[in-house]
């Protein structure tokens, strides 16, 4: 399951996704809207996504999460639009058959999400609105360097 | 075009024809000179062609979707 939507994003629904017969573990990360960021107060944030190929690259995360740590269960959804502090912009599942597979694919998955997913997020303080961007990286290093960074 | 880029262009789509063989960063070019506001924008942004990242020095061709972003920051 790979996508982006525009509604509150609910963990027990890619859990059980990601859950099955074969399964031993389930990790999942759960990214969320803080309300500090660079000693700024943040009232509210907006993700904006390049929907198909949003879905696209973290479909070829999938692929890479399985090539590194095996077969896998895989669920990963990104919110656009207004969230508020405390909700939930991105969240991650996987199903492993033990805990270490698990847990590396879920650290592995939202590291490269975070520096190759085309979505950009704008957060509003009490006096403004800034996008945030970090300093330009290549992308795709990521998803061709070698296996067991 | 997406986030910062879109609302300095204020645009977030268009059709352009080009020239067989014209790049992605001349593509580049072109829209600065037509979206001077583009011109703030100082490191070249990402680029994609038909949803996979690609260099400026990728040649176009046919009904290629280009896409022209900052560095993202989802998660």
């Amino acid at each position: 399951m790979y996508q982006v939507v525009g509604v509150p994003l609910i963990l027990n629904d890619l859990v059980r996704h990601v859950s099955g017969d074969e399964v031993g573990g389930v990790a999942s990360f759960v990214g969320v809207v803080r309300v500090e960021n660079a000693g700024k107060r943040v009232v509210a944030v907006e993700y904006h996504a390049y929907p198909a190929m949003a879905e696209k690259v973290m479909r070829e995360i999938g692929t890479e999460i399985e090539r590194l740590f095996g077969p896998l269960r895989i669920a990963m959804v990104h919110r656009t639009g207004r969230l508020s502090v405390g909700e939930a912009s991105v969240v991650i599942a996987v199903g492993a058959a033990h805990r270490r597979e698990a847990l590396g694919a879920v650290s592995h998955a939202i590291e490269r999400l975070k520096h190759e997913v085309p979505i950009w997020k704008k957060e509003f303080y009490e006096d403004g609105s800034e996008w945030l961007e970090p300093a330009p990286t290549s992308p795709t290093a990521g998803l061709n360097s070698k296996r067991g960074s | 075009m997406f986030a910062r880029l879109r609302e300095l262009a204020g645009s977030d789509a268009l059709e352009m024809e080009m020239t067989e063989g014209t790049t992605l960063g001349e593509l580049w070019g072109r829209l600065q000179e037509r979206f001077p506001p583009l011109r703030g924008f100082t490191h070249p942004p990402l680029m994609a062609v038909n949803q996979e990242y690609a260099s400026p020095d990728r040649a176009l061709a046919g009904e290629d979707e280009v896409a022209f972003f900052p560095p993202v920051s989802g998660g």
